[in-house]
């Protein structure tokens, strides 16, 4: 016999009232982080030994800031969603446990939007 | 029952499964853990591609401090255990993709492809600084 009330049952959304939504966006981050990734590390090889101003005209390119400024949000996005698993895990004590996770929250949020920012700086003529 | 407690310490202690320790090891535990280890290192380690953008956003001055930081011998020792722990984590990612849909969940088969990630992590990563390495000529 079930202990959920048929309410709960229908809108089927677990304890943390989020279903699947951290599973699903995990993976899609996660999908989406492969070929990102291996256009940064083909970005990052291709720019060897360039200078600013080199640096800055590759960022010009509207495909390159593109693929750049997707890199960073997904990358945020994903690990901010894996390090709350990590923390959920391994910080038992309530109190604590939501100042880390608010920590997290700021932490990707930040970095996301300076990276966000320095690439838009650079596409725009930095 | 103590809101607070997840570790069913206390007045309402319940049996607990065993844990890790209680185990031999096996390359899939071993895997899994490391998919974790590598997840936390890149986390802070977009600190430091974070950085790199800002410092170029910034100018010449603080392009050139960040390229020699990165250049320098700890520099490059940081970046190929970053590269080490994308291509792990990208490979680890996958594998969970592909359990995702059930298949290659077996004993045997899971065994071989955890050793198969970290090998082809390993082979990225030193394709990408050999590739790295004749770029800069
Ligand atoms: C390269 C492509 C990537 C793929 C395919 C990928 C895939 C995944 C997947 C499927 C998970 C969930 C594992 C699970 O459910 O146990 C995960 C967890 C995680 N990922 Fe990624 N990821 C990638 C890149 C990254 C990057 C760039 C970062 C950090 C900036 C990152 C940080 C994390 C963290 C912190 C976790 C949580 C680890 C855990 O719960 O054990 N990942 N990744």
């Amino acid at each position: 016999m079930s202990m959920r009330t048929p309410l709960s049952r229908v809108r089927g959304l677990g304890s943390a009232g989020e279903g699947t939504g951290h599973f699903w966006k995990q993976r899609l981050t996660g999908v989406a982080n492969v070929p990102l990734v291996l256009g940064f590390v083909w970005f990052v090889i291709c720019g060897l030994g360039s200078t600013q101003a080199e640096f800055a005209a590759r960022v010009s390119s509207p495909l390159v800031a593109a693929m750049l400024i997707l890199f960073i949000v997904s990358g945020v996005v994903h690990m901010k969603l894996g390090m709350q698993v990590i923390i959920e895990d391994y910080v038992p004590a309530e109190g604590t446990r939501i100042a880390a996770l608010i920590a997290n929250i700021f932490f990707c949020a930040a970095v996301g939007l300076v990276g966000v920012l320095a690439v838009l700086k650079l596409a725009f003529g930095g | 029952m103590s809101g607070n407690s997840r570790t069913g310490g206390g007045a309402d202690a319940r049996p607990l499964s065993p844990h890790l320790q209680i185990y031999r090891p096996a390359i899939t535990m071993t895997m899994s853990i490391v998919h974790r280890i590598t997840g936390a290192a890149l986390y802070f380690g977009t600190l430091i591609v974070i950085g790199w953008l800002a410092s170029a956003a910034s100018g010449p001055a603080a392009f050139d401090t960040a390229q020699n930081l990165l250049g320098s011998f700890l520099g490059r020792l940081v970046l190929f255990g970053y590269t080490w722990a994308l291509f792990h984590h990208m490979l680890g990612g996958i594998r969970h993709f592909i359990w995702d849909t059930g298949a290659m969940l077996d004993k045997h088969t899971a065994s071989k492809v955890a050793w198969a990630s970290l090998g082809g992590s390993v082979a990225l990563t030193l394709l990408a600084w050999v590739i790295g390495y004749a770029v800069m000529g």
